[in-house]
């Protein structure tokens, strides 16, 4: 589903580099759901963004469901998230000033021929309901609690039916009974087919998912298959 | 999508209040002036009362005659005769008609002084205008055969003039420079600024001191070709043309000798220009000059400063611009998202402006700051309007959303 090869990310100004991710090589199966883990500044979110086509490697090659996106344009790139990528952000990043079914129906917007008007309310309707919220549409962000603006989050992700979720530390900003409350969410996704990929601080977080990825200082110092506590 | 683009735009103009004002003010008063500067242009060139027919007619104002080396010009107005020989005579037009442009006099009430603009005219002048009768009729063929001492006012004059305004001023007596004439007829008077039919009082050609009898080719004299159709008004102006040429060269009148001449005969917009641009190379480079100031003051000034306030505001949506981009806005639909969005902004600007328009028109038509004013919001203005407010939107919006377009995704979501 997801395949890294060789990456690396620099980040230049016009007076130091710093080496964000250094040969990273890493193949995500399709149906996984995995947790990546490391210290603050190791990489994870910059791993994140080169998966979710939000950023581009200094060298390597990124391959996404077969396809290799390293020369991609913008427009093919923004296809490719748009029909395969949701994103879910600790930050939630909502806009303030759309209602909960306006800010589900994102996606959608950019997706041509298959969700248009009343089919695209309908889908955003149905991921609503998925998250539980289905009696917020009309309430802005501003109206919803933490816990219920990432689950706006997650129906948002979730709305283009997307193969893949990348989820950035999705219960870092909320306490741990609305974080299990996420995670279930999650799992529930992941359960019905999408390949989950989630950076977290969270030990109890990351053994909930079925691969850790560790990283130190920009290089993956461990990739290992954990127990399956939740079947 | 367009309808989530300005929800959007309208969330952002009521989240802050104050910007909203100042980017709604600015957009108003720039767009309010060029409405105003609009219907000004309209009032002046448009085909309007007196001369709704200008879309149809010709105006002869000027000959120029140059000697061959272009040493000497001399230009101005025509004889009566000239024109009555080579523009009356015409085949094309329905009608051609002769006047002068009007010139000051002055008439007495008792002790008050009345200063006044007459003018001299065919009895032809009332059919190429639209002047509404309120008394009286016009002169005729018949009256100025006669040489009969006849005068057309306007209500405004009447007014000026005659105590009784419940009476009727027709077959009452006026003096102008010592000269008494009888009212005709009264007529709705003519803005000033439209210099072919403006005047307080109408006097026929064969009154007293219009010098109609003047030979050579130089006079008083301008003339109005009114087309039976606009199809027709290319046909007369060649045909015109081609009575000029036929003149033999060189010439001599009033003493010039020359070997050039020319007498355009031309639409109302390209006459008035023309005789800015025959001023010379350096009122000709003013005049573009000026255009190009005040073009730059009216509509670049504001959008460079609306550009800076957008670009502040984008800003504030990095979080936003970064969402539509993780979750498959192309580029190209970003920048169309801000211009629409801009665009939409404008056109509230714009209806703001329009409702501004309409009362500083009342109010410039009230004030008789120009006499008999009709200033309109009509539908040409109203479109030209709409123009102003798309090309405002689209140049103060271009730039900022182009300038979003470059933030990357991952640096946008940090913000």
């Amino acid at each position: 589903m997801i395949t890294l090869k060789n990456i690396e990310k620099v980040y230049r100004t016009t007076r130091i580099e710093t080496l964000a991710l250094t040969n990273i090589n890493l193949s995500i199966a399709p149906g996984e759901f995995i947790s990546i883990m490391g210290p603050s500044g190791c990489g994870k979110s910059t791993l994140l963004n080169l998966m979710g086509l939000l950023d581009e490697p200094s060298a390597g090659q990124v391959q996404i469901g077969g396809e290799v996106v390293t020369q991609y344009r913008d427009r093919e790139l923004a296809r490719l998230r748009n029909r395969k990528i949701g994103f879910i952000f600790q930050s939630f990043h909502l806009i303030n000033d759309l209602s909960v079914i306006d800010n589900v129906e994102i996606p959608l917007l950019y997706r041509k021929g298959d969700a248009v008007g009343a089919s695209r309310r309908e889908m955003a309707r149905e991921a609503l309901e998925k998250v539980g919220l289905s009696n917020r549409m009309k309430h802005f962000p501003g109206q919803l609690s933490g816990g219920q603006k990432q689950r706006v989050a997650i129906a948002r992700a979730i709305v283009g039916r997307p193969d893949i979720i990348l989820a950035d530390e999705p219960t870092g900003n909320l306490d741990s009974a609305m974080g299990n409350e996420i995670m279930n969410i999650l799992q529930q996704l992941n359960a019905g087919g999408a390949t989950i990929v989630m950076v977290t601080h969270d030990e109890t977080m990351a053994k909930q998912t079925h691969r850790l990825i560790r990283l130190f200082d920009g290089a993956l110092v461990g990739d290992s298959v954990l127990a399956r506590t939740d079947d | 999508m367009l309808a989530n683009y300005i929800k959007i735009a309208w969330k952002v103009l009521l989240r802050h209040p104050f910007y909203t004002f100042i980017t709604l003010f600015g957009i108003s008063l720039t767009l309010t002036v060029l409405m105003v500067l609009t219907s000004f242009l309209d009032h002046l060139f448009g085909s309007h009362y007196p001369e709704t027919s200008r879309y149809r007619s010709l105006y002869i104002q000027q000959m120029i005659q140059r000697d061959s080396a272009r040493t000497s010009r001399n230009g101005g107005p025509m004889s009566f005769k000239f024109l009555t020989q080579y523009a009356k005579s015409l085949k094309t037009p329905e009608r051609v008609s002769i006047s002068t442009f009007y010139s000051t006099s002055n008439a007495y009430v008792g002790s008050r002084r009345i200063k006044l603009n007459t003018k001299f005219t065919d009895a032809d002048f009332w059919q190429v205008t639209d002047f509404e009768f309120l008394e009286g009729k016009p002169y005729n063929e018949q009256t100025i055969a006669g040489g009969d001492h006849v005068a057309v006012i306007t209500d405004d004059f009447k007014r000026q003039y005659f105590d009784n305004l419940e009476e009727s001023a027709v077959g009452k007596d006026i003096e102008i420079e010592n000269l008494h004439y009888k009212v005709i007829g009264v007529v709705k008077g003519s803005p000033v600024t439209r210099i072919f039919t403006y005047a307080d009082v109408y006097f026929p050609y064969t009154a007293p001191k219009s010098n109609y009898q003047r030979t050579g080719f130089r006079g008083d004299y301008v003339a109005i070709l009114l087309a039976k159709n606009k199809q027709d008004v290319p046909v007369i102006r060649t045909e015109f043309q081609d009575r000029i040429n036929r003149i033999p060269m060189p010439a001599v009148s009033d003493g010039f000798k020359f070997d050039i001449l020319e007498v355009p005969s031309e639409p109302y917009v390209e006459n008035f220009i023309g005789m800015i641009l025959d001023g010379g190379a350096g009122l000709r480079m003013l005049f573009f000059s000026l255009i190009a100031f005040i073009l730059f003051m009216l509509l670049g000034l504001p959008a460079i400063n609306l550009v800076n306030v957008n670009v502040s505001r984008i800003w504030e949506r990095a979080s936003e611009i970064g969402i539509r981009k993780a979750f498959g806005a192309p580029v190209r639909t970003l920048v169309w998202q801000f211009i629409v969005e801009n665009v939409f902004i404008t056109f509230i600007g714009g209806a703001i402006a329009l409702i501004l328009s309409f009362i500083i028109i009342k109010l410039i038509n009230a004030s008789g700051w120009i006499a008999y004013a009709d200033l309109t919001i009509n539908l040409s203005v109203f479109l030209v309007s709409v123009l102003v407010c798309l090309v405002f939107g689209l140049l103060s919006g271009v730039l900022p959303a182009l300038r979003m377009s470059k933030l990357s995704i991952a640096e946008a979501l940090k913000s």
